[in-house]
């Protein structure tokens, strides 16, 4: 504090200092209750505020983000040449049974598209995608969710499915113009319709910040064992149907657990889908689910 | 160095905690490939709120404080205002108890890290239990707080060097 030159006014500008910093501290500790309470209450005005500040941070996170996705890849590099030859049979075996796989999908199409005509069903329609780069990952203990470098601009909305090589891995919970954050299935928030892919029993996945998200509200009776694959049900019109989830790893006590797909802890590139809901487009000749009109 | 140079010098030297804080909160939401089931990012804002409270609080301003638990919470999808809070708190705690960390061993300075260390877990808890209103699984907190506890003596060695070569303090 500069000196005042008179005795006593610095003797007392200490106290009024130190009670000003007191309630400097006491109005930031409201003011950060209050955003608590704010957001909580406010879901709009908080998103907006979110995508406001990523869409600014996005490009300083990818340039940090890039040295350590680098060193991820060399990592991986040095793992895959260490294990070369076990993985070299892992593939065969599974190149052997795609191709059987592709067969049957050869003999299956034509049939398949003879039917749909038969029956009028409308072209299945086609899925696009916008490719976006995982540049942020929320950290912490009670959230699971990712930050993408793309945005609106790109394409990416609100509510689209996510996937990653292989499955799905969450739905945008936010797009701002340049970015987007990405609620992941595992998330304690996270709620995806989803069905089993044999029996077609519709459920919920429920995500609990846990590596394996449940499987709930299956209608009483259906029967799951380890080992099904889950698929997402496209009840709700938000999310494409049949994408693929997970596989069941455990039914007991603790629920249905899903093993996702997708390893959700090493993505560095994820899809957006790019879906209309049949129901939202209007003027629509071809439903996926009706016949034409 | 040129004399004339001095102030604005001086000026970049006092920018030095704050660039610290700013860049672990960058750091605490990069996507760094760990496996989420077992590891958690540490807390590496709250080990630079607490080295800069105790030994410079002059240069870093509760308001700054905030602004960083406040980026922490916009960049990290959880509530927002929760680190803000906890960093604010934590800032109030250190400036208020320097004089029992100041001059101490290294030792004393980690143990006393430990303790704020799991007091800042147990009020992330309790808030986010509140916020989501659900009893929050305390074990991916737990496992935050510890690597954050065994990371202390890293970062404070890295601070003190920023302090000693940049800052200059007597």
């Amino acid at each position: 504090m500069a000196t005042r030159g008179n005795g006593r006014v610095m003797r007392l500008a200490m106290p009024i200092k130190a009670m000003v910093q007191r309630f400097a501290l006491l109005l930031l500790l409201a003011a950060s209750g209050s955003l608590l309470v704010l957001s909580k209450a406010d879901t709009v005005l908080t998103e907006r505020a979110r995508t406001a500040v990523a869409d600014i941070v996005v490009p300083i996170m990818a340039t940090l983000a890039e040295p350590v996705a680098a060193a991820n890849r060399a990592a991986d590099t040095v793992n895959r040449l260490l294990f070369v030859y076990r993985e070299n049979d892992r593939l065969r075996e599974e190149n052997a049974r795609l191709r059987q796989w592709r067969d049957v999908a050869a003999r299956l199409e034509p049939e398949n598209a003879r039917l749909r005509r038969l029956l009028q069903a409308g072209v299945e329609t086609q899925n696009s995608f916008i490719s976006a780069r995982v540049v942020g990952d929320s950290g912490g203990p009670f959230v699971r969710t990712l930050l993408l470098a793309a945005g609106q601009r790109e394409g990416v909305e609100k509510g689209q499915a996510v996937i990653g090589d292989g499955g799905l891995i969450g739905r945008v919970a936010e797009a701002g113009q340049r970015s987007a954050r990405v609620l992941l299935l595992t998330d304690l928030n996270s709620r995806i319709p989803a069905a089993v892919e044999g029996s077609r029993a519709r459920a919920v996945l429920l995500g609990d910040n846990s590596p394996l998200p449940r499987l709930e509200y299956l209608p009483a009776g259906a029967e799951v064992v380890v080992g099904d694959r889950i698929v997402t049900s496209g009840d709700g019109g938000l999310f494409p149907a049949g994408l693929p989830i997970g596989l069941v790893v455990a039914v007991g006590d603790g629920g249905i657990r899903v093993q996702p797909l997708v390893d959700l802890d090493r993505l560095e590139f994820v899809r957006a889908v790019q879906f209309e809901s049949p129901r939202l487009s209007s003027g629509g000749e071809f439903g996926r689910s009706g016949a034409r009109r | 160095m040129l004399p004339i140079l001095a102030p604005a010098v001086r000026r970049l030297q006092a920018i030095v905690p704050a660039a610290t804080l700013v860049f672990l909160a960058f750091f605490e939401a990069l996507p760094l490939g760990l496996p989420h089931g077992s590891v958690v990012m540490p807390l590496f804002t709250v080990i630079g709120v607490y080295y800069w409270s105790i030994y410079r609080p002059d240069l870093v301003p509760a308001p700054l404080v905030f602004a960083i638990g406040l980026l922490h919470d916009l960049l990290s999808g959880g509530p927002i205002g929760l680190m803000a809070l906890l960093l604010v708190a934590l800032h109030a705690l250190c400036a208020a108890q320097r004089r029992v960390f100041v001059g101490k061993s290294f030792a004393v300075g980690w143990w006393g890290f430990a303790m704020v260390a799991i007091g800042v877990g147990a009020l992330d808890w309790l808030v986010a239990s509140l916020y989501y209103l659900h009893l929050m699984n305390p074990r991916p907190l737990f496992v935050q707080i510890i690597l954050t506890i065994v990371l202390y003596p890293a970062l404070n060695w890295l601070f003190n060097r920023a302090e000693m070569t940049v800052l200059r303090t007597n």
